[in-house]
């Protein structure tokens, strides 16, 4: 039933490259995809026909020690079935996006190979009935990441950076198992739905370390606090990587978990308040850094952490549905900021800067507007996709603590600022472009264009499924999995209106604020850097963060390793080793000297001998 | 003869050990292979000596039979090791015992 996308992708992933027939291999890749999306959209009308909660498919029996049993088994329920269509959904668009997008590339086949095996890892994740499958999926994603990152791996700066996301996600993966043994061990059992309904034979104190685990790795996974280091520099890897995994897919992996565990998360002994914090604060503080960006990719980048943020605080405030809304909305409009930038990129020779760019709203006019589109959904500004979802986290937030939803509200007026800034220095204006550069630049071939117009349209109605009250259908979709929200919606309805005006009217700020400065004057960066001052460079140089972990993580540590292999290494291990030959060697040295070869020393080492015998023989009768 | 014995048979086993240890010390100390024959020799007929004076002791004639048996294991012992002697002399012209360490290491 499930084998279908995995397996399908898979298959291709691994074709052998050759160098003819290139747009062949693309061409195939999207099939792929376009196939997993067609199985995710054929399971989720069986899903819905036969009346069941979940269907689960087992495979084989993967591991059976002892009392242990795990096999290879997927489930498909409401929310994996949410998650496929949107991962498949997302996927296909990124392929026949990258059609265009690498046609030029020399690594083609290789490309298109890595996307697959990385949609096929990312569906295994969220079908996996169990928790080693998920960890599968899991590892697999990390690992196409890894890849992809470092995809041009010739420059120096982007295998640094596929590195460093791998090392750092690999903090997340050490949360991941021992979580997953620790709930072996509290449950009995590894299988998620079992799990869930188990929750009672674990102590509280079992419960509260094993969702502070599984958060830690989520925050590998999904880039929040402290591992969020890693998703700005793989910025590195081609823009349809960073639109698929690091934007709509791979990094929704933390909160789908998140979700999923719901059950262990919604105990009153859970981290769940350490979870909607992490959020909270990541998402304020990634928006302040985005501000002082000034390479395009990397404000979007920095976005998606912020916006990851919201997710984890919708999840750990009980809001789980806002939390999975949320994901599905941001999917649609980040993947189409990331890909329009990328439309940008191409146009402008590679140029990522945005302060090199401007005035391209006339010459590139359907990336402008679905840029401008997914610009609006970010902000939050109603009727987009984007206004229904973070409203819905924000709303969750203000029932659970005043506190985080202030720190929400604070960080979608950032959201708006550095969004509508990045749009305008961009598109409005004039341009800061070299004269001849501007001349050529033009729009994109229909293979991105139409990806681009699918997406902006998906910000703009995405909302739909969402709407508050009685017609939101995700809720109800997704109801048979989630439990019943703590901290959800506010009672009355009037309070409600009352906060989406509010949000709306801090958003308008923001967006009045960002008009001020870069639309309607010409030293908009300028002004910005004078006001803020030394905030600014903070802010410029992302808080420090990344050299503060090089001096107090990466230094030691690494300190460590060398005192261990150049001094460690040699002069003690080896050192014991060969001193204990030498020493061998010594002492048959030493005997060597016996063999004089000379008949009259043996002469007097026998007669010795003998004597000796005979003196024991007569002492010993006496 | 179960006569007085004038001289006891202490004395015999000590002229003995005497010659054995000559013998001995001959053996260990010369080079030249010749001399370390002989004194091989003289530990053999030290040890004949001993045997007799024992017999004489004991009034038993074994004594005097195992002397004679050892007598004609040393005629073999040397008739074999003057043939040795003779091989190594063709071959290194010499018979200084200390010269025959190829064993040496």
């Amino acid at each position: 039933m499930l084998a279908g996308p995995a397996l399908g992708a898979l298959i291709n992933g691994l074709w052998p490259s050759r160098l003819r027939g290139r747009v062949l291999h693309g061409v195939l890749a999207c099939a792929a995809t376009g196939l997993a999306f067609l199985v995710a959209l054929l399971q989720h009308i069986q899903l819905g026909a036969s009346g069941q909660e979940s269907i689960r498919q087992s495979y084989f029996t993967w591991i059976a020690s002892g009392p242990l049993r795990i096999d290879f088994a997927l489930r498909l329920d409401p929310l994996s079935s949410v998650m496929c269509l949107t991962v498949s959904g997302v996927a296909f668009l990124i392929h026949v996006y990258s059609l265009g997008y690498m046609a030029r590339d020399k690594a083609y086949v290789r490309f298109f190979c890595f996307l697959n095996m990385f949609t096929a890892a990312m569906l295994l994740l969220v079908t996996a009935a169990n928790l080693p499958v998920m960890f599968i999926g899991w590892e697999g994603v990390g690992l196409c990441s890894y890849l992809l990152i470092g995809f041009w791996h010739a420059r120096d700066s982007a295998s640094r950076a596929g590195f460093k996301a791998f090392v750092v996600n690999r903090v997340g993966d050490f949360g991941f198992i021992v979580a997953m043994l620790w709930c072996y061990k509290a449950f009995g059992t590894l299988d998620l739905h079992e799990m869930a309904a188990r929750v009672g034979h674990a102590s509280a104190a079992d419960i509260r370390w094993i969702t502070l685990l599984f958060l830690l790795a989520a925050t590998g996974k999904s880039a929040q606090i402290p591992l969020f280091v890693w998703l700005p520099d793989a910025m590195e890897g081609p823009t349809p990587v960073s639109a698929l995994i690091h934007a709509a897919t791979m990094v929704t992996a933390g909160v789908y978990l998140v979700v999923r565990l719901n059950a262990l998360y919604h105990h009153p002994a859970s981290a769940a308040g350490v979870v909607a914090w992490i959020g909270a604060l990541t998402a304020l503080l990634a928006a302040t850094i985005a501000i002082g960006q000034n390479d395009m990719k990397r404000v979007l980048a920095y976005s998606t952490v912020s916006q990851l943020g919201y997710m984890f605080l919708a999840a750990g405030v009980g809001a789980y549905t806002a939390a999975i809304f949320h994901l599905v909305t941001h999917a649609f409009f980040k993947a189409c900021l990331f890909l329009g930038a990328g439309s940008v990129m191409h146009a402008c020779h590679d140029e990522q800067d945005i302060l090199r760019m401007g005035a391209l709203r006339n010459k590139m006019r359907v990336t402008h507007w679905t840029f401008l589109a997914s610009t609006m959904s970010i902000a939050g500004i109603v009727p987009l996709a984007g206004f229904f979802s973070k409203d819905e986290i924000l709303a969750g937030a203000f029932g659970a603590n005043k506190l985080l939803w202030t720190l929400g509200l604070a960080g979608a007026f950032l959201t708006a600022f550095y969004m509508l800034r990045l749009l305008y220095l961009t598109f409005y204006g004039n341009t800061r472009i070299a004269p001849e550069v501007y001349q050529r630049a033009h729009e994109s071939p229909p293979s991105m264009r139409v990806p681009l117009r699918v997406l902006g349209t998906l910000a703009i109605v995405g909302g739909l499924i969402g709407l508050p009250g009685s017609w939101h259908m995700l809720r109800r979709y997704l109801e048979p999995v989630l439990p019943v929200e703590t901290g959800g919606e506010p009672p009355s309805a009037l309070l409600e209106v009352g906060l989406m005006a509010l949000s709306l009217a801090v958003v308008l700020c923001g967006i009045w604020v960002a008009s001020a400065l870069f639309l309607r004057r010409v030293d908009g960066q300028r002004c910005l850097e004078r006001r803020l001052g030394e905030v600014y460079v903070a802010l410029r140089r992302k808080w420090w963060v990344d050299e503060f972990y090089m001096a107090f993580v990466v230094g030691p540590l690494s300190t460590l390793a060398r005192a261990c292999s150049d001094w460690f290494d040699p002069k003690v291990i080896d050192g014991t080793v060969n001193g204990l030959a030498a020493a061998v060697g010594g002492l048959a040295r030493g005997q060597v000297r016996s063999q004089t070869g000379r008949i009259r020393d043996y002469a007097i080492v026998i007669l010795t001998g003998a004597f000796i015998l005979a003196l024991c023989l007569v002492l010993g009768r006496v | 003869m179960p006569a007085d014995l004038h001289v006891s048979t202490e004395t015999y086993i000590l002229v003995s050990a005497l010659l054995f240890v000559i013998g001995m010390a001959g053996f260990c100390l010369r080079r030249n292979v010749l001399v370390m024959l002989m004194c091989v020799e003289l530990m053999f007929a030290s040890s004949g000596l001993v045997f007799v004076a024992a017999g004489r002791d004991r009034a038993d004639a074994n004594g005097q039979v195992y002397t004679l048996l050892l007598i004609a294991l040393a005629a073999a012992e040397v008739a074999v090791g003057l043939a040795l002697v003779v091989a190594v002399f063709r071959n290194r012209r010499s018979v200084d015992v200390d010269l025959l360490s190829d064993l040496k290491g």
